[in-house]
């Protein structure tokens, strides 16, 4: 096939990598901007974007769903609000946000990532924190623990393998989001995919499909391990189980 | 400054559009339905196959796993020069990630089912095949149910980006309205799409308590 010949070519081309400008492009004097020709400058942009949308969406999202869980109060809710998010599309979103005052661009797709990022973090961090036993934090609090040292002393270590995989899980989907961007306007890895579509070279939408891919398993990989990492010895196995 | 009214929401719109509209919900419709009664199709008899030789059971899972963070505009784009533009490409996407959800919900639920019950259907004589039919897949059903209902809700909200290869249903009035900046239209389609979502997810659920008699029985008691 001529098609998977030409993603070949494109990835093996240095000039596709570092692009006509290389990584950073000066625009103006002192204002660098990364170029949207070049598959290294997407990928940092890939990258950023995701981070920004999972850290603004856990910013939120943890200390609510630490909160709940430790009252073990507004369950429903919170499925509630999970279940509709996803049956909302990534493109209403974008499209929504992009008509609206918010405009188009990164920040919008930033803005749609992290409401996608949202339910996974909340519904993970809530379930962690509520089901930890009950007997548990009875002892702890008859030890004169106040109950926020129990939040943060008892509940929250045994939660967090719970809370770990929420953030993995969001961080994964987000990678696998972002791409959408291309459609309104914004950067990232989909610009790949969007140019190939638009030019009719298959060779590069297949390349563009394959980074982004690469990109959102080793993302899970690298994830992956450092959840191992950090979670306490005695919980290893129960992390593993990932929902 | 020349304010050219352009409303979220418009009547005038619907009235003027509601061919294109319908047409395209119909689209959307169809193409979820279909690849749903085809992802079943494919993973109810992929799963019980796992079930039967529990050495398939990790590798089904675990492709299912790495398939997942293919992100699906990679996906449908990468199926584009394949399989052209349009139809069959769409639904082709929307069936495997369908699948995905599918296969994992059911093999959770059937190795979910109580080894006690497994064991008196055993000492009862039931073959193999017997026990999969009778005992433990009306066990796995409201596993089964949930992996259906997650799958229908993220179809629909799937078949949006099908826009890249130019057949997305909603979508396609989604991106047009981004494209030539008209709100009405975006905000239409998006409605559409989170009703079309909640009406298929509530016929699901009418659908598990026709097909579950016994678990509103339990429920009263």
């Amino acid at each position: 096939m001529s098609v998977i010949s030409d993603a070949w070519d494109y990835l093996t081309d240095p000039a596709s990598w570092l692009g006509q400008y290389g990584v950073l492009r000066e625009v103006a004097p002192g204002q660098w901007v990364l170029p949207r020709d070049s598959i290294l400058a997407l990928t940092i942009e890939h990258l950023g974007m995701s981070l920004g949308a999972v850290l603004a969406a856990s910013a939120l999202a943890l200390p609510l769903g630490v909160w709940l869980g430790h009252l073990r109060r507004g369950g429903t809710t919170t499925v509630v609000v999970a279940n509709v998010t996803r049956a909302m599309p990534t493109l209403a979103l974008l499209t929504l946000f992009a008509a609206s005052a918010i405009g188009f661009g990164n920040h919008a797709v930033v803005l749609a990532a992290a409401i996608f990022a949202f339910p996974p973090i909340l519904t993970n961090a809530y379930t962690g924190m509520a089901d930890v036993d009950a007997d548990l934090r009875e002892a702890a609090l008859g030890q004169g623990l106040t109950r926020f040292q129990v939040a943060t002393r008892v509940e929250l270590p045994l939660a967090w393998p719970l809370i770990a995989a929420g953030l993995r899980t969001a961080t994964v989907q987000t990678v696998a989001t972002v791409p959408l961007a291309a459609l309104v306007a914004g950067g990232g890895l989909g610009v790949i995919i969007n140019t190939g579509l638009a030019t009719q070279r298959y060779g590069q939408v297949l390349a563009g499909g394959l980074l982004v891919a690469a990109l959102s398993l080793s993302v899970d990989w690298i994830l992956g391990r450092l959840q191992v990492r950090l979670t306490p010895a005695p919980l290893r196995a129960r992390a593993r189980v990932s929902p | 400054m020349d304010e050219v009214p352009n409303p979220w929401f418009s009547w005038d719109y619907l009235a003027r559009n509601s061919d294109e509209v319908l047409r395209q919900l119909g689209i959307h419709t169809t193409l979820t339905l279909q690849a749903i009664l085809i992802a079943a199709a494919v993973a109810l008899p992929l799963a019980m196959l796992a079930r039967r030789v529990p050495r398939l059971a990790a590798p089904i899972m675990g492709v299912s796993g790495v398939m997942y963070t293919v992100p699906s505009f990679a996906l449908f784009a990468l199926l584009a020069p394949f399989t052209g533009i349009g139809r069959t490409t769409v639904l082709i996407g929307l069936v495997v990630y369908a699948l995905l959800v599918l296969v994992r919900n059911t093999l959770v639920g059937l190795e979910g089912v109580d080894a006690d019950v497994v064991d008196a259907a055993r000492g009862l004589g039931y073959s193999p095949t017997r026990l999969l039919l009778t005992v433990e897949l009306p066990n796995a059903l409201p596993s089964i149910l949930a992996g259906l209902r997650i799958a229908t809700v993220s179809t629909v909200a799937l078949v949006t980006v099908g826009v890249v290869v130019g057949y997305g249903g909603l979508g396609q009035l989604m991106f047009r309205g981004f494209q030539s900046d008209y709100r009405a239209q975006i905000l239409t389609a998006s409605i559409l799409c989170l009703l079309l979502a909640l009406i298929l997810d509530l016929a699901l659920v009418l659908l598990g308590r026709v097909a579950m008699p016994w678990m509103r029985r339990r429920r009263a008691a």
